[in-house]
């Protein structure tokens, strides 16, 4: 009973405290804010980054071909050679009657020429997709070993070149992301640290008449709560509608057709209780580390 | 019967400063002593080891029976409740009134509000302030701020009421007010107090136990002394 007591008084006190110390409150207040805002960005850019390069990624094929005299049935060997290969995720077999017809869908002048010719001079094919993008070399270097193969082709040189630049990216937006959530925690928690210091003889004076270190701990840690949860606010208010309006004008716009963000729901709902969480945490965490010192645990 | 009881007790600070040098002590339940001694006498030292800011060095304190220096940081509390502790720069909270300060001290043992109320009207009625319960301590001149923190100090009805230089900043008449409340409490409700001071005619007309310290070391204890008695300091 006793310690509910003390319980609800430390969240009452921690309620008044932030409006008694109502400019410093507001220092804590914006300092979560602005670094919040900076990290709800870090956050949108690098899961749009991972999301935008993951679907190009997929996009990624091997186009093998065989070669002209293969039989029908070393077509079908082949096919079940690639496809236990470990790497591989899926095999089309795309014989060269559907090359033709697809060439000849193209335009009118390929349509006449592949009609004016008797024979189909395409190859037939097998459009190879792989489990992780890194695999594409060596599983095309697998299938060239393989007989009757004319090409196994992935566009060397410049895959190679667009994965180092998403994993460069990727990369980049990871780390921003943890710096700017250690910067957040080390800037919470020293402007927590400042309203505390401002403080110091209201702990000094608890100590003095008989406070547990708890009962002194707790109304600030609440304090710090509350802070952290008031700062969070509008960061989560500017996401949510930032994003909204964002993912509405890519999606509508031509000129960004290829790419294609992640869905509002629920990326702003998780990335909502991130922020949240982050601001809270934090706020709670700075505060108790800053009492502590006064404390003389 | 004993209450207090300092036992060959050093201090000597980090810095090397020798505060306390073999201090050996006894007082009475219900006695009321004044620590009196030259700035750097280790006044200030004494009292911080009775409400355990300070450790002793070596030796042993004791107040009622615990080994105050033997307690834990994080147990002292226990001790502070048993205590009150009066200052010379008061240590009020400016944005808490009169009453708020006073029941502050009970709010925090987690007691219950309604049993906090009449404890705080009859401390604040103790020393003549219960007219006064809604003024901020700003409002409140020094003689008023420093019975304030005698409602406090007491408001818990604690054994030992432990003051240092409590009129240091009062003039001598507010101060003669300080100690006519100092003294009641002392005979009325029995608490034993022990006060660090400077202020020689309060000590002269109280005529109670007066202990002398010089330079960390135990120069005079007299019942009934005076600083006449103690004129070498």
């Amino acid at each position: 009973m006793k310690a509910f007591r003390i319980l609800v008084r430390s969240i009452r006190d921690s309620f008044k405290s932030v409006f008694r110390n109502f400019s410093l409150s507001i220092a804590s207040i914006l300092c979560t804010t602005i670094t919040l805002v900076l990290v709800a960005i870090a956050i949108i850019v690098t899961v749009n980054v991972n999301h935008i390069t993951k679907d190009l990624e997929e996009e990624l094929t091997i186009v093998v071909y065989a070669n002209e005299d293969t039989s029908d049935e070393r077509l079908e060997e082949i096919e079940e050679e690639i496809n236990s290969i470990s790497a591989v995720s899926e095999v089309v077999a795309k014989s060269k009657e559907e090359w033709r017809l697809e060439m000849q869908s193209y335009s009118d002048t390929l349509n006449t020429t592949l009609d004016y010719l008797e024979e189909n001079p395409l190859l037939d094919s097998f459009i190879v997709t792989v489990k992780d993008v890194d695999d594409l070399r060596p599983v095309a270097l697998e299938i060239r070993d393989m007989e009757n193969i004319e090409s196994a082709n992935y566009g060397e040189g410049m895959v190679e070149d667009i994965i180092s630049v998403f994993d460069i990216i990727q990369t980049i937006t990871l780390v921003m992301v943890v710096a700017l959530i250690i910067v957040t925690a080390f800037l919470i928690s020293n402007t927590i640290k400042l309203t505390i210091f401002s403080r110091r003889s209201e702990i000094e004076i608890m100590r003095l008449v008989g406070s547990s270190n708890t009962s002194i701990k707790l109304p600030f840690v609440f304090e710090g709560f509350l802070l952290g949860v008031l700062g969070s606010i509008i960061p989560i208010i500017v996401m949510i509608y930032g994003y909204l309006i964002m993912y509405e004008q890519i999606s509508t716009s031509s000129s960004f057709s290829i790419i294609e963000l992640v869905t509002p729901m629920p990326f702003v709902l998780i990335t909502s209780l991130v922020l949240l969480l982050i601001g809270s945490v934090v706020g709670m965490f700075g505060s108790a580390r800053a009492v502590r010192k006064y404390l003389k645990i | 019967m004993r209450f207090i009881e300092i036992k060959n007790c050093y201090k000597v600070y980090k810095n090397g400063v020798a505060a306390i040098a073999d201090l050996s002590l006894k007082i009475n339940k219900g006695e009321f002593v004044f620590v009196i001694g030259a700035s750097g006498s280790g006044k200030s030292t004494l009292i911080k080891m009775l409400y355990r800011e300070e450790k002793p060095t070596k030796g042993t304190v004791e107040i009622g029976g615990i080994n105050v220096g033997k307690l834990r940081n994080r147990t002292v509390y226990k001790l502070r409740r048993k205590l009150g502790i009066v200052f010379q720069d008061f240590k009020l909270l400016p944005k808490l009134t009169v009453y708020e300060n006073v029941a502050f001290a009970l709010e925090c043992l987690g007691m219950k509000g309604s049993e906090i109320r009449p404890k705080v009207i009859k401390a604040l009625d103790h020393v003549g302030l219960k007219d006064k319960l809604r003024s901020f301590p700003n409002e409140l001149s020094g003689g008023e701020q420093q019975r304030v923190c005698i409602a406090r100090a007491i408001v818990n009805n604690p054994k030992l009421l432990i003051c240092d230089e409590p009129t240091g900043n009062l003039d001598p008449k507010t101060s003669k007010g300080i100690m006519d409340v100092l003294e009641t409490i002392n005979k009325e409700l029995g608490t034993t107090i022990i006060m660090a001071t400077h202020d020689k005619d309060i000590v002269n007309r109280m005529k109670k136990r007066v202990i002398v310290l010089e330079n960390g070391v135990l120069a005079q204890d007299h019942e009934k002394g005076s600083y006449k008695a103690s004129e070498s300091i």
